[in-house]
């Protein structure tokens, strides 16, 4: 060699400039292998972070409530005076007291500082009734001890003077600050309801077992703001019950006198000019009695407190003669103290209680949640009152004290029973499994049951594997072991390409073809089940019959070939079928008969269309899987078998099928997955009905297809937004699950044959 | 025939016609798709149907779009009868009310169809399509008869006048948009200024000064557009006959275009049928999506598709080569490779929600407060739109390109590795010189897969960013060009769309199938292609193996 080349070779291996280059690529180096490693990490770490987010977002449903005291102050006003009513803002920083003996007492509910002291306009009466007429907004009814009336509303007025938030109660009286003549004598009872246009009144006057109910028409006068009433008609009623509680429900229809055994008289008031008696039951259980009976949000259910520490729920419900009767839908147990109080929420069916052992318990109706207890002293304990927006209440106690709670209770309304149980909503005749979770009213029950939505998860998936199973692994078996290499070599990517079709392709399909078609054709698509498999092995036999020299021409790896149009020609066959059967069977119309004579409901968009829309985009799937499972079962064994003697399909069932049914197993588990998860599918084709039948003609909704409907328009961080998540956790779970145990099959048996 | 059962040939049969019924459904489904979105753009022969109404006739035409039987019971015998039943697409909505009717087969005078002579259908821009005879064209108080004078004028005048719409399309889309974006983007600036309290005085001035040009100079634009609107007034009237004895004015202004099915030579029909498709591919939809083209679903599917190809190369490689080349074997490493494996199989669904609470609230709603604080309560980045449609989608098929890149890693030989390194590279060298050059076509698979997978994908874009009718493309030519903001439309969900929510279904089916048709062309493509590129790098390592 050269110098002149070892001398370049030195140069450019020696020295510094060498050492500079190598520290550089060794730095190079060190800075990727971070790089890679931080970013690997970092990208594996955002793809499981996925379900670590579905978690995040469902949990806040299953904290229960916390409570925090904020203060407590002595009851301001007079204590023996007693507490009718409090009427407490938004923001809980003021709140007004009405006493029985008519005062109005303005305070600051941080200190309870006296804000102002007043007199209700009765004119020096005494008040001998008292009830809520509207919670929401707050309007309540004084029963007079001259047969007169007053209703008085509190609102509040907010002003920033200052830029300073400042509140200040506000006590109007919508119906003038005359009290109204109602009865003759004293009131002793009182119910009503305020409606749009009407207002009904019901009561009970003094020395008299009478019932009355008036109902009263409203006019807004044109001039000024004030609303005049006109008495419309009244009636009455003869009632042997001594009422300790009167309550007229929301729709002004029904009303209940409670005795103070719990004995009721359920009274209809369809026609308020004769009411009349509909049912007597007692609503107690054993030697209880009643402490508090109340309405829960909505007017419609009665909430009663017992002595023994029960809080029982009735409601009305339509029976099988299409009358509607008190039932009991449901018990809390608050401990065994006497329940002093209950007070509701105004936007939820959630309700808290105080009872004689000096705790305040949270709870909530339709979830059946108990969601916390507080001891706020070891005295009895008076009025509750929550706040409007239920992230406050406060209790009175025994000795004197008025304690302001702050209430931390975003979802009381889901619990493990109403999102998988049969729940009994307001105004259904029994327990069901409902999914219903929104509605205009703001008293509304949301229903939020995730088995229905499951059960058409699964029915869609099972009714499309029931197509796709049995033609995807024979299919895979003819392609892995019968087929030549030639023909596998394009049958196989031209399976596999189904599974590249938009679904929402194959949707609009089955929706606005295929569903209109099959329900035209139906005897057809039946016959097809039919005609299709014994027209294929009656062209098998016939086949044999055939001289041999044609039968040569196609051997078997051929065979998908040749029945390429026989299986056309089967099911153009089977369709055309279709009006024949129909009219020889099914009296010309099959869907006629399936409603009137096999009393089957139809859906156009049915389980049958989805069966086949959503089996034709699995098939690709268990195909493709099942396939490799059989193609690598080791052809020694194959052989081994073959050379013993065994037929084709012998050698298939007794030594491939075996062999391969860890493989097959798995592809079953993936087509399964897919089926669960599709959307676009069953969102266009089911109709998105919730309903709990397995009738292959009805449709269904799909936990993905109602994530789809309704994940858009839920708000942000509600109850609803959660339960769609836990909705889509559930679909993240069951896919993982069954796609973890696919693999999981696969690679073991991977393993066993990599060793064989 | 007992041996013949005992040897399981009959199940030898079943097993082959699965593989046929396969088959058959794949491309017979291919096949219909086809069909019904290219039968879309053939020129229809419209036909002329005499039907008994009572003792009058009456006088139908259109083209023929659906047949059936209908079965019914005939009243004399008592035994049930088939009758055709027709379809026939009559246009000329505003006359008529609904431009589809059924009409039953008993009602027609003659059974034979009768092609409608020298009939024209004109295609407008409102109203759908009109089918009629040429009466009279007038212009300037001239009028023209005959059937060719009038042909002649016409087509001179509808081709001046979508010349005009093209002008005018341009001047307020583009001209006018981007003064209004710069508009939108002043009124955000006072925003922004009073929020960080230095709207003074001076900033007042200049706003009010900027504000004033761009008014002005919208206002040009409105004038040069009312001038050009002027110019289509006065293109002419044309008067139509159409059955029933009525006649109908369609002004030039609204007529698309014009043709005589009827009329027209095999060559001038193909040629037709090719500026249809043309059309279909560039125009903007109309009439609530049922009529015109899907060019602006095509443009942000394109977009949403590239933009997720862009983020999601460099996470799925990176992972892939963390995965094969750093990261120790193990139990741990083979959990992680088994739970990115599942990932392909969660359903699409569930990334949108995981899109929507994520990416839309929590970081668009963080990214909104931190930087478009001003913009507030309206959302920018706190609302469904291009970005989150892409990253939400990039996550969906980061598994597919994961998986695809460390297939293609693993196959390359051990041999080649331990060469690099042994003549002195480093281990990035090795990688980056002879591992990735390597692996290039196997994670040009996986990124061709994940696109065609993205581009089929509806159910999560529904969440994230996509809209039926999109105002503005997502892209365009104003700074910065690709607006991460926006919402966009969508191919499959302009299917699911226009299939399910509009409300003259008759009408845009057709296009549906066109739409569907495209969408399959895209994807069929594209999997073709990995699956050819799949194959050739099989056929490289084999000889590399030896």
């Amino acid at each position: 060699m050269s110098s002149a080349v070892d001398s370049a070779l030195d140069k450019a291996l020696k020295g510094p400039g060498f050492e500079r280059r190598i520290a550089r690529r060794n730095l190079k180096d060190r800075l990727s292998r971070y790089g890679v490693t931080f970013g690997g990490i970092g990208v594996i770490f955002s793809v499981l972070l996925i379900m670590f987010f579905l978690v995040y977002v469902v949990l806040p449903l299953f904290v229960p409530a916390s409570v925090h005291k904020q203060g407590s102050f002595a009851i301001p006003g007079q204590v023996a005076d007693k507490s009718l009513y409090y009427g407490v803002d938004e923001y809980q920083s003021s709140a007004v007291r009405f006493t029985e003996s008519g005062k109005m007492i303005g305070f600051n509910m941080e200190n309870g500082q006296i804000a102002f002291e007043d007199m209700l306009p009765i004119e020096g009466h005494k008040i001998t009734a008292f009830t809520i007429v509207n919670e929401i907004q707050n309007e309540i009814a004084f029963g007079l001890d001259d047969g007169r009336l007053l209703i008085a509303k509190y609102g509040y007025k907010v002003t920033y003077p200052n830029d300073k938030r400042t509140i200040t109660p506000n006590i109007t009286f919508p119906y003038g600050e005359e009290p109204m003549e109602i009865a003759d004598g004293e009131i002793t009872h009182l119910a009503m309801r305020d409606g749009e246009s009407e207002m009904k009144i019901a009561y009970q006057a003094s020395g008299s077992n009478e019932l009355h109910v008036k109902l009263f028409s409203k006019t807004e006068s044109m001039l000024s703001d004030t609303i005049t009433l006109e008495e419309d008609s009244s009636g009455s009623v003869a009632s042997d019950i001594q009422a300790k509680w009167l309550l007229l429900d929301g729709s002004g229809r029904n009303l209940y006198a409670v005795d103070e055994q719990g004995k009721t008289g359920y009274f209809n008031l369809s026609d308020p000019e004769s009411p009349e008696l509909q049912q007597t039951l007692s609503l107690m259980k054993g030697d209880e009695k009643p402490t508090v009976v109340r309405f829960l949000l909505g007017d419609y259910s009665l909430m009663v407190g017992t002595d023994h520490g029960q809080v029982y729920q009735w409601f009305p419900v339509r029976n099988a003669n299409n009358v509607f009767e008190l039932t009991y839908i449901r018990s809390f147990d608050t401990g065994s103290s006497a329940i002093k109080s209950i007070a509701i929420e105004k936007n939820r069916k959630g309700f808290a209680i105080t009872d004689a052992a000096g705790q305040f318990q949270l709870f909530h109706s339709t979830a059946e949640r108990h969601l916390n207890t507080q001891q706020v002293s070891d005295k009895a304990l008076g009025l509750t009152i929550l706040a409007p927006r239920a992230n406050g209440a406060i209790v009175e106690t025994s000795d004197g004290q008025l304690v302001h709670y702050e209430i931390d209770n975003e979802h009381p309304d889901v619990s493990f029973s109403s999102l998988w149980g049969k729940v009994w909503y307001e105004g259904y005749e029994e327990p069901s499994f409902t999914w219903q979770s929104s509605s205009a009213s703001a008293d509304f029950e949301p229903k939020f049951s995730l088995t229905p939505l499951t059960f058409g998860t699964i029915k869609a998936a099972l009714y499309s594997m029931l197509f796709a199973v049995p033609i995807a692994i024979l299919a895979a078996i003819y392609t892995a072991f019968f087929m030549d290499k030639s023909t596998r070599q394009w049958v196989k990517p031209s399976v596999e390409l189904i599974e590249a079709l938009p679904t929402v392709i194959l949707g609009f399909l089955a929706g606005l073809w295929l569903a209109p078609y099959m329900e035209s054709h139906l005897p057809g698509f039946f016959a097809i089940f039919i005609v299709v498999p014994f027209g294929i092995i009656l062209f098998g036999y016939g086949w044999t019959k055939v001289p041999k020299v044609i039968r040569q021409k196609i051997p078997v790896g051929r065979r998908a070939v040749l029945m390429i149009p026989v299986v056309i020609f089967l099911g153009w066959f089977a369709l055309q079928l279709s009006t024949p059967l129909e009219n020889a069977l099914f009296g010309g119309d099959m869907r006629h008969w399936l409603t009137y004579s096999a009393g089957i409901d139809f859906d156009q968009r049915n389980a049958m269309v989805i069966g086949f829309a959503m089996g034709f985009a699995l098939i690709p799937t268990i195909f493709s899987v099942a396939e490799d499972a059989i193609y690598n079962v080791p052809s020694y064994l194959v052989n081994g078998s073959l050379a013993l003697g065994a037929s084709g399909w012998q050698t298939m069932v007794g030594v491939v099928l075996p062999t391969a049914s860890p493989g097959i197993f798995s592809a079953i588990m993936l087509g399964f997955g897919r089926g669960v998860g599709e959307t676009m599918i069953v969102l266009m084709a089911s109709g998105n009905t919730p309903l709990m039948s397995v009738n292959l003609f009805e449709g269904m909704r799909t936990l993905s297809a109602n994530l789809a409907v309704e994940m858009a328009e839920a708000e942000v961080a509600s109850s609803h937004y959660r339960v769609l998540f836990l909705a889509g956790l559930v679909l993240f779970i069951f896919t993982f699950v069954f796609n973890t145990l696919a693999e999981v099959v696969r690679q073991r048996m991977r393993r066993k044959y990599g060793s064989l | 025939m007992k041996t013949w059962f005992k040897k399981g040939e009959h199940w030898i049969w079943m097993s082959s016609a699965s593989v046929a019924v396969s088959v058959v459904l794949v491309f017979g489904l291919i096949a219909m798709i086809s069909y019904k979105g290219l039968i879309h753009f053939w020129p229809h022969a419209v036909y002329e149907y005499q039907l008994k109404q009572g003792e009058a006739t009456e006088t139908l035409v259109g083209e023929l779009r659906d047949t059936k039987l209908k079965e019914f019971k005939n009243p004399q015998t008592g035994k049930p009868e088939h009758i055709s039943q027709y379809l026939v697409k009559m246009g000329n909505r505003d006359l008529y009310g609904i431009d589809f009717r059924w009409i039953s087969g008993s009602d027609l005078i003659s059974k034979e169809e009768k092609l409608a002579d020298n009939i024209v259908v004109i295609e407008r821009y409102e109203y759908g399509n009109v089918y009629g005879w040429l009466n009279q064209f007038a212009i300037d108080g001239k009028t023209y008869q005959g059937d060719k004078d009038i042909e002649s004028i016409l087509a001179e005048q509808v081709q001046k006048g979508s010349d005009l719409h093209a002008e005018i399309k341009h001047i307020e889309k583009i001209e006018i948009g981007a003064v209004n974006y710069k508009l939108e983007q002043l009124r955000l600036d006072e925003k922004r200024l009073r929020a960080n309290h230095e709207y003074d005085d001076e900033a007042k001035v200049k706003l009010a000064q900027e504000r004033a040009e761009l008014q002005k100079e919208f206002e040009q634009h409105q004038a040069e557009a009312q001038v050009l609107y002027k110019q289509l007034d006065s293109l002419g009237e044309l008067t139509v006959k159409v059955s029933g004895g009525q006649s109908m004015q369609v002004p030039v202004r609204k007529i698309v275009e014009f043709w005589q099915p009827n009329n027209m030579s095999f060559g001038e029909k193909v040629g037709f049928f090719f500026h249809g498709i043309g059309r279909f591919l560039s125009e903007d939809p109309r009439e609530a999506n049922t009529e015109g083209g899907i060019f602006p679903a095509m443009i942000g599917t394109i977009t949403m598709v590239l933009l997720m190809t862009v983020l999601v190369t460099p996470m799925g490689v990176i992972a892939a080569i963390y995965m094969r080349e750093y990261a120790k074997d193990g139990p741990l490493l083979r959990t992680v490779r088994i739970s990115i494996n599942n990932l392909a199989g969660v359903p699409s669904i569930v990334f949108g929600i995981f899109g929507l609470g994520f990416f839309v609230y929590i970081i668009g709603g963080s990214i909104d407060e931190l930087f478009y604080g001003y913009a507030l309560p309206s959302p920018t980045f706190g609302t469904p739109g291009l970005l989150w449609a892409a990253l939400t989608m990039a996550l969906l098929t980061l598994p597919v390109v994961i998986v695809s890149t460390e297939e293609g890693l693993s196959r390359i030989p051990r041999s080649l590795r331990e060469g690099g390194l042994a003549l002195g590279a480093t281990k990035i060298e090795t990688i980056t010189r002879i591992v990735l050059p390597m692996a290039t076509p196997a994670i040009m698979t996986g990124l061709i897969l994940a696109i065609a997978r993205a581009a089929g994908e509806v159910a999560p874009l529904m969440l994230v960013g996509v809209v039926k009718l999109a105002p503005e493309l997502p892209v365009d030519s104003i700074a910065p060009f690709v607006h991460l903001d926006r919402k966009f439309m969508h191919l499959g969900f302009h299917i699911y769309d226009v299939g399910f929510q509009s409300p003259n279904v008759e009408a845009s089916q057709p296009l549906v199938y066109a739409t569907s048709l495209l969408l399959v062309i895209i994807i069929v493509s594209l999997n073709l292609g990995a699956i050819s590129i799949r194959n050739r790098l099989r056929e490289k390592y084999k000889a590399l193996d030896n």
